[in-house]
């Protein structure tokens, strides 16, 4: 009878399928995580993996169990140096189902620990998560999900480099040539030498024929000692990042923070940003944020005031408008930024004011910006604000505007702009800005 | 002075040579022992697939479940923070006997995992007569196949969630699956197939059938005769499922028969622990130092080995019973009573007194489990060496009561007591199907006969109900009823 020896290791990943169910089934439990860390995380955090935590309750598994409290309990213990026939052992804990003495102390250890399941989200999963509550469609989730690898070139030889990267070939030629060099100049040594040998014995100097008898020696020696391979011969391979075309972008939030933006709406607007930040992010190298909140008037603020601070006053759009203007000129030149605006707004705006901002954003916004969103934030007169009323004569390539009343409408919001890029995508090649 | 150039195990990095010489040695060892063994196959994996198998329940191939999926994580995440380490080696029930030894092991514990499993369990599963009577390792790597492409199959039929839901609802009940006093039939996975065609069809026509056959008057005889059905009180609540629940699908009654064929296959286990774990490490310790007296190995694998495995049978004071110091401890009792015994051994160990150890040995192996094993071969020796004592409560009380210590007069009761605790009633109630109301509501009763008056967890029996009466269709009741027919406690789903 022989055995058999097999080496398993090459194979991997015979639980991905199992992984999958476990999340399909907890897909309620981890979409109100990811609502949650939504809502907490930072827009340039947001695309990464999470540990969640799960409920014990959420992947118990029930079956018939006998409830060890109850009933008559026998048990035939080990180790017993005190205990004499009729003694009494007071129970330990009285909270503990039914333990006694038999439960060790590797039982009550992990019981906390036990009441949660808790493990890691891979980035995929979790924005999967996220596209799965905004209903994105499979070609743009694909897009949105996939890792740009940073591109390398070989760069030549160089002498240092890690061993990995060696190049044997070239490691050889340096050195044969250093052992043909050391190998010739030995040779003429060894040339001179027997030179003075044949004068030596000419002249039958036998001191000097024996002081060149152990110079020779020496030099034969030298030969034998020219090593194989020396530090000096190593080439390696290297390999430099490629210096591609860097194209910037600069992303306006522009949101009203008035009384009237309520949780819901500014949770709607933080997965309308959200959105549009993976997909610049996709696009270009380097998105920088830019947040601007108004009421009546406008400041620019950091991401967590900007979502979490609120402010009472009135609402002027034309404030906000103003402010992203002299954010460009000062800081994104349209040379080299491409200028990308996300207005969310519940369109609630009186007076001139919508009048204004539309002839404002039409004349000097729009020829700075490669592309301005307006998302209206308003679930019950959707399409019917003054703001609406004012925007929906705007006619121009670079803007859009949709009306997001719940999760869903995020996408379509931005349906346009995904276009619009892509075809660009395909056209521009490479190019920067387009004007 | 020792030869150490025929020695087949020095230092701590392994080849696959090694494993080899190591592997050809132990089994050379094991005949000497007449240790009867299916062949091996020995499998390399790394902590990755370490976790894979554990989360497959211990068998190489499994259907896929979420339930599986929650193991794996689990396991990962203790093993990855450290709390959690991983087991050296698994070792599967099948023919040929598959061992999966982990690749960090050094090398004096790759020759300890393969002594220990690939010829200690291996020789256990080939003989004892549990895994004879209730597995069948020939057939069990073809059925699981069989059994994920079915379960996948049917995903892809009849979805997902369905699935899932038919699945965890098994799930619940498959400690419920077993016929504990009928030996199982064979399973052979074309055979399945093919009759699982059969059944399908017959199924069909069934449905069918039943749909005008409830239009029927029924005759009075028939009547009475439904009224009693079951006759006897069914224990294996899954096999009652699948040939009686009146609305599963066919399919689902497919999946009926997976879990519960797979459920039967791990029954053996839980009932001979203390007897599997303890021969393993007895051939372990005792082919390792043969082959140290042989200089197949050097004294750094020999202590290693003998560190690693005084861990495996360390005792702790008061703790649960460590199946392996038991086992072990018993295995080498044996071994001394059967060669120096003393009166005493004479006096409680007639059958074993005194006859050739090997012998004894594998008879006890081959044909008793926990329970028996320890009634049979406890010495009172190793009773006081272990210093066991019995004590017992019940839930009024506020303490345990000393009823027996390790003195000779209570000998035979504390050794029955021990016995007593490796009885599966403890952990497993007994819940049997009682009554099916064919002839009207269609409603299921169950009885459950409590243990030493040791009553269900409520919440959890109601929880599991609820899955049962998924699988049923009709309303499920479940009693529990003390001996005298007082109803206790009665369940329903929640």
């Amino acid at each position: 009878m022989t055995s058999v020896i097999i080496d398993r290791r090459p194979q991997q990943g015979k639980s991905s399928a199992n992984r999958q169910r476990v999340l399909r089934r907890l897909n309620r439990v981890l979409k109100a995580q990811v609502d949650d860390l939504v809502s907490k995380r930072r827009l340039t955090d947001l695309d990464q993996g999470a540990e969640v935590t799960v409920g014990k309750l959420d992947v118990s598994e029930p079956s018939f169990r006998i409830d060890q409290g109850t009933g008559v309990s026998d048990r035939v213990l080990p180790g017993n140096d005190r205990y004499r026939v009729g003694d009494r052992i007071p129970k330990p804990d009285p909270s503990g189902s039914g333990g006694g003495p038999g439960k060790g102390s590797d039982a009550g250890d992990g019981d906390a620990e036990e009441d949660n399941f808790r493990f890691m989200l891979s980035r995929e999963e979790f924005l999967n998560l996220l596209f799965d509550d905004l209903e994105l469609p499979e070609l743009v989730r694909k897009e949105l999900t996939e890792v740009v690898d940073r591109k390398f070139r070989r760069g030549g030889i160089v002498r240092h480099g890690n061993p990995g990267n060696m190049s044997v070939l070239r490691t050889f030629r340096a050195s044969i040539g250093r052992r043909v060099a050391a190998a010739s100049s030995i040779q003429d040594d060894l040339d001179r030498v027997e030179y003075r040998q044949g004068y030596a014995q000419e002249v039958a100097d036998a001191t000097l024929a024996q002081a060149l008898a152990l110079e020779a020696d020496a030099v034969r020696r030298r030969a034998t000692q020219v090593p194989f391979i020396d530090p000096v011969d190593l080439r390696h391979r290297s390999l430099i990042e490629i210096e591609a075309p860097r194209t910037a972008a600069a992303m306006f939030c522009l949101m009203d923070v008035s009384g009237s933006m309520t949780e819901l709406r500014k949770d709607l607007a933080k997965r309308f940003f959200t959105l549009l930040y993976l997909f610049l992010r996709r696009k270009y190298e380097n998105v920088e944020l830019v947040f601007i909140r108004h009421t009546e008037v406008a400041e620019e603020v950091d991401e967590h005031t900007f979502f979490h601070h609120p402010q009472s006053g009135g609402t002027r759009v034309l404030a906000a408008l103003e402010k992203m203007k002299e954010i460009i000129e000062a800081r994104f030149p349209a040379s080299r930024y491409n200028i990308f605006g996300a207005q969310a707004s519940d369109g609630d705006s009186m007076g001139a004011d919508p009048v204004q901002s539309r002839i404002f954003l039409t004349e000097q916004l729009l020829p700075l910006s490669r592309y301005f969103v307006y998302a209206e934030t308003n679930e019950y007169a959707q399409a019917n604000t003054a703001l609406w009323a004012a925007y929906a004569s705007i006619d121009h390539a670079g803007f859009n505007m949709a009306g997001v009343a719940n999760r869903s409408e995020v996408y379509p919001a931005l349906v346009k702009l995904f276009e619009k890029e892509r075809h660009a995508a395909t056209g521009r090649a490479g190019q920067g800005r387009t004007s | 002075m020792r030869d150490r150039s025929a020695m087949i195990a020095t230092g701590s990095e392994w080849t696959f040579d090694h494993l080899a010489a190591l592997d050809q040695a132990c089994a050379a060892h094991a005949r000497r022992y007449r240790l009867d063994t299916f062949p091996n196959q020995i499998e390399l994996i790394t902590s990755e697939q370490m976790l894979d198998a554990y989360s497959a329940v211990g068998l190489p191939v499994n259907y896929h479940h979420w339930s599986f999926g929650k193991e794996f994580l689990a396991n990962q995440k203790g093993y990855q923070s450290g709390e959690q380490g991983l087991a050296y080696e698994i070792v599967i029930n099948s023919n040929p006997c598959i061992s999966y030894l982990m690749e960090n092991n050094s090398l004096a514990m790759q020759a300890l995992v393969i002594a220990h499993a690939c010829y200690g369990h291996n020789s256990f599963f080939k003989g004892n007569y549990l895994f004879r009577q209730w597995t069948q390792p020939e057939a069990i790597l073809d059925y699981m196949v069989f059994a994920r492409n079915y379960v996948a199959e049917c995903e892809e039929r009849y979805g997902y969630d369905a699935v899932e839901r038919t699945l965890d609802a098994l799930h619940a009940l498959r400690e419920h699956g077993v016929d504990r006093y009928k030996r199982p039939g064979k399973l052979d996975s074309l055979r399945e197939r093919k009759e699982q065609a059969k059944r399908l069809q017959a199924a069909q026509e069934r449905m069918r059938q039943s749909e005008y056959y409830s239009l029927v008057p029924q005759t009075p005889e028939a009547a009475v005769a439904e009224r009693m059905f079951p006759e006897q009180p069914e224990e294996n609540l899954l096999y009652f499922i699948e040939k009686h629940a009146p609305r599963l699908a066919p399919w689902q009654r497919e999946l009926t028969r997976i879990v519960r064929k797979i459920a039967q296959y791990f029954y053996p286990q839980r009932q001979t622990k203390v007897m599997n774990e303890g021969w393993a490490t007895f051939w372990h310790h005792r082919i390792l130092n043969d082959m140290y007296d042989q200089d197949q190995i050097d004294e750094g694998v020999l202590l290693e080995c003998m560190h690693s495995h005084t861990n495996v049978i360390s005792q702790r004071q008061f703790g649960q019973f460590n199946p392996y110091a038991l086992g072990f401890a018993m295995f080498t009792d044996i071994r001394r009573v059967c060669e120096h015994p003393t009166d005493e051994d004479r006096e409680y160990l007639p059958d074993v007194a005194g006859r050739d150890w090997l012998e004894v040995l594998h008879d006890a192996m081959h044909n008793y489990r926990d329970e028996s094993f320890i009634l049979q071969f406890l010495s009172p020796k190793l009773l006081r060496e272990f210093r066991l004592m019995h004590i017992r409560t019940d839930a009024e009380d506020d303490a345990w009561e000393v009823m027996q210590t390790a003195s000779s007069e209570g000998f035979e009761k504390v050794r029955r007591e021990l016995a007593a605790n490796h009885r599966m009633e403890l952990y497993l109630p007994e819940i049997s199907v009682v009554r099916y109301h064919h002839d009207h509501d269609r409603s299921l009763l169950l009885r459950h006969q409590p243990y030493q008056g040791k009553l269900l967890d409520p919440e959890l029996a109601e929880k599991t109900l609820t899955h049962l009466q998924y699988l049923w269709g009709y309303d499920v009741t479940l009693e529990s009823v003390d001996p005298s027919g007082r109803v206790l406690h009665r369940f329903s789903a929640d």
